[in-house]
């Protein structure tokens, strides 16, 4: 059974280190490095991000493995997940007003 | 052990280049890729197309399997060729030659076994775990105290949810995914909440909001009305001369924040008229009319009009 210091919100309050972005998608740190210069991930601070990015970068991940993307390509699948993310998100917030 | 038919799952030929099996491998996988194809089965049909396709990009792999021949159908139980598996020095994660004879062997597994040279010298090779995915629902009050949950994987597990969720968040639970071999470190959960519409509630981010209807005279003259909140019924001051659509605050009302802290409950106000008069009412309206040069539209007359 998971203990509460186990589990740990990815939330915007929350970062992690480009280590932990690596170990959680599987991208080597050169490539998140890439994913930076490209724009399609913006650092919090030298080597942190917002804990939010995880789930997208790690959707990205797979596709690139599974589609053979190749890095610049993996930057715009990225850009393009958390942009879905963020008005499916908005869409939810609207169609779920009560009555 | 089931054949299965790796060229028919990729749609080529048996004599497709390796560019060609590239090709529909890519295209099939733009398809079916469950991160891009809502379909149902999705999943599975991926699972096909890149286990066909591991085994028939690799040289190696697509010699031993092309020496199966062509005999069998998809699906069809069958056995190797005698010294088939002597050829192709397919070995299990723990170093000791497959068993033919074992009914449930799968021949995906059996290829994933053969990984080019590094199959010797990486056979104690440590291995993460595998990451879990799953969406779970929660309600507001789910939510806002924390919950446990049962989910299945490998086998049934339960969860705790800690307070502190919000719509779309994310929580890891580190090590609840797959178990590692060979020292691999267990892999993580990662649970993608979404929470259930409220009767009259709805969340942005931590912050709740409500509809709160108020009689014209306690919109006009102010009251102090009894609202909802996740905690319980709490009073809440209206002052005088409130507009409707105005926005009032509860500090600290809404969902508990990871860390600490809570969101804020907007109660914003709806000025609602009976609907059903009665006389006494009636006449109060009427003498509200009469006494009353409130022009509530007065900025339409300050707009230039278009039609003349």
């Amino acid at each position: 059974m998971a203990t509460e210091s186990e589990a740990f919100w990815l939330h915007a309050g929350a970062t992690v280190t480009i280590d932990e972005l690596s170990t959680a998608s599987g991208l080597t740190v050169m490539e998140i490095r890439e994913l930076v210069e490209y724009g399609a991930l913006t650092p919090v601070g030298e080597v942190t991000f917002s804990a939010t990015c995880v789930a997208c970068v790690r959707q990205a991940a797979r596709l690139q493995r599974d589609l053979e993307l190749e890095i610049p390509a993996l930057a715009l699948v990225l850009s393009f997940l958390e942009r879905i993310e963020t008005l499916e998100l908005e869409v939810r917030k609207l169609t779920s007003k009560p009555r | 052990m089931k054949y299965k038919d790796y060229y028919a799952i990729l749609g080529v030929q048996r004599g497709a280049s390796a560019d060609e099996i590239k090709k529909a491998y890519r295209k099939a996988a733009q398809k079916h890729h469950p991160d891009v194809s809502k379909e149902a089965g999705a999943e599975e049909k991926f699972k096909e197309v890149a286990e066909a396709y591991q085994t028939l990009k690799d040289p190696e792999k697509r010699a031993a399997y092309d020496q199966l021949g062509t005999g069998f159908r998809e699906g069809e139980e069958f056995r190797p060729p005698p010294d088939w598996g002597e050829r192709f020095h397919f070995r299990q994660g723990n170093g000791e030659a497959f068993s033919f004879d074992d009914l449930d062997l799968d021949l995906g597994d059996l290829f994933e076994s053969l990984r080019g040279g590094a199959r010797q010298a990486g056979r104690q090779r440590p291995i993460p775990g595998q990451d879990y995915e799953a969406t779970i629902h929660l309600t507001l009050d789910e939510a806002h105290r924390g919950t446990e949950i049962d989910l299945a994987f490998e086998k049934p597990v339960k969860v705790r949810i800690p307070k502190g969720a919000a719509d779309g968040q994310r929580l890891r639970l580190r090590g609840q995914g797959g178990k590692g071999i060979n020292g691999g470190r267990d892999g993580d959960l990662y649970l993608n909440i979404v929470l259930h519409p409220h009767s009259l509630f709805r969340t942005s981010g931590h912050d709740l909001y409500l509809d709160l209807p108020l009689a014209p005279w306690e919109a006009a003259l102010g009251a102090t009305v009894e609202v909802p909140t996740l905690d319980g019924r709490v009073a809440l001051k209206i002052p005088p001369d409130t507009a409707a659509g105005r926005k009032l605050r509860l500090a600290r009302k809404g969902l508990a924040k990871p860390g600490g802290g809570e969101g804020d409950l907007y109660a914003v106000v709806q000025i609602v008229n009976p609907t059903v008069l009665g006389t006494r009412e009636r006449s109060l309206f009427e003498e509200l009319a009469k006494a009353s040069r409130f022009d509530p539209r007065a900025h339409f007359a300050a707009e230039k009009s278009h039609g003349d």
